[in-house]
């Protein structure tokens, strides 16, 4: 089962069909159960079901998650593979020790990638749908993967299955959520 | 929240509305009249009713005139959205994207550069189901204009039932065609909806086609009692 974590400002907000539903839609697709929980909502007895998480992106102004850290604390020990889009990148950044940093780009920008890794399937190169205010700077467990030109685009721990993506892969580029989801054994 | 709701006239503005009504206050609705039947960015059919309907759901209409060219239309509809903020104190936009990056990219940019909330309910939504769940909440919708192959003149002013749905299904199958009219095949108008407090009776229509390219105009309308 795939945990689909909503990082809205509040459960059952106005952002939910808009940057939660397309992820469980591509996860269903992909032929894999999943769980919708608000962030607020995480408990041990989802993560022992979880066999990966994929943290969601929020609205552009939408950034309580971010005041909110604490709920997340969870990841620090969590083993299985995270995958955080957006918000939940920022949120990987946080909760390993890096800082969010302001870089806004809304609409399909050129990515480049610049570390190989099997989530981007061998490309060197696409396009992909940002609505972002802010970037990070990762923490040194992480290597960035890829770039625009303006902003840090992915990243990845070293030693354990945590990527974090701040474009949104739902819009045109779900072969990234499918990637994850096979790359990691979360579906046949 | 306190929302402004994009209003085209069509389904798919008015269903956001009723999405957002569901979790947030909406407080008006916003149209951009456009003078250019091509539009890039704004549905034209019978956009000149969006004030019946605004009338219809008790909700006040900013509205904003635009000559609808490419990119300078924009600049009428940022005037349009500061104009909701400025007398309504809306602090979020709502609208009806589906699927386009162009729109939803250019009204982001405007809301970010107005310091405002955008929301997108119906943003890659499956839709079949919203179609079925659009019928289901009690939406009456005309199909006002058909811009694609296979729709002939008898589809304008046809109001989609369960029985034009299962068509326009099989027709989406056959020709790859957007069930939702997404890809401008199809435009519609709303004649009712759940949080209309009077329905629109159409008293006077007219039609023009062309090789799969016609528009319903309304010509006369009122709002009668539920």
């Amino acid at each position: 089962m795939i945990l689909i974590v909503d990082l809205g400002y509040r459960e059952n907000s106005l952002g939910l069909d808009e940057f939660v539903m397309p992820i469980v839609h591509i996860v269903r697709e992909a032929g894999a159960d999943c769980c919708i929980r608000h962030f607020t909502d995480i408990d041990e007895d989802i993560l022992r079901q979880a066999d990966g998480v994929i943290l969601c992106g929020t609205a552009l102004r939408d950034n309580l998650f971010a005041d909110r850290i604490g709920e997340f604390a969870w990841l620090e020990g969590f083993e299985k593979p995270v995958l955080g889009i957006c918000a939940g990148m920022q949120v990987l950044t946080l909760i390993f020790g890096g800082s969010i940093e302001a870089c806004g780009e809304i609409g399909m920008t050129d990515i480049r990638v610049t570390a190989a890794d099997p989530l981007f399937d061998g490309r060197d190169d696409f396009t992909a749908y940002e609505l972002h205010t802010f970037s990070v700077k990762p923490p040194e467990p992480f290597t960035v993967l890829a770039h625009s030109d303006r902003c840090i685009q992915a990243v990845r721990h070293r030693a354990r299955p945590l990527y974090g993506v701040i474009f949104h892969p739902e819009v045109r580029s779900e072969w990234v959520v499918t990637r994850f989801l096979h790359q990691n054994g979360l579906v046949a | 929240m306190k929302l402004g709701v994009l209003l085209s006239g069509g389904k798919d503005s008015l269903f956001a509305c009723y999405r957002a009504m569901e979790k947030e206050e909406v407080v008006c609705l916003i149209t951009v009249v456009s003078r250019n039947d091509e539009s890039y960015m704004f549905h034209t059919p019978n956009i000149h009713l969006a004030a019946l309907q605004a009338e219809a759901a008790g909700l006040p209409l900013v509205e904003v005139e635009t000559a609808g060219e490419e990119e300078r239309e924009l600049d009428d509809l940022q005037r349009a959205i500061a104009l909701a903020r400025d007398e309504h104190g809306i602090e979020g936009v709502v609208t009806g994207a589906i699927l386009s990056v162009y729109q939803a990219t250019r009204v982001q940019r405007i809301c970010a550069g107005l310091g405002l909330w955008c929301f997108n309910p119906l943003w890659h939504t499956d839709q079949a189901a919203y179609m079925e769940a659009l019928l289901a909440a009690g939406f009456r919708v005309l199909i006002a204009g058909v811009f694609a192959e296979p729709f002939d003149e008898t589809w304008l002013g046809r109001e989609i039932d369960a029985d034009t749905l299962a068509e326009l299904r099989r027709l989406a199958d056959r020709y790859r065609i957007s069930l939702t009219g997404e890809g401008g095949e199809l435009e519609t108008f709303v004649t009712d909806a759940p949080f209309f407090t009077q329905r629109i009776v159409v008293d006077e229509a007219s039609v023009t086609y062309r090789n799969h390219n016609g528009r319903y105009t309304i010509r006369q309308a009122r709002l009668v009692a539920k």
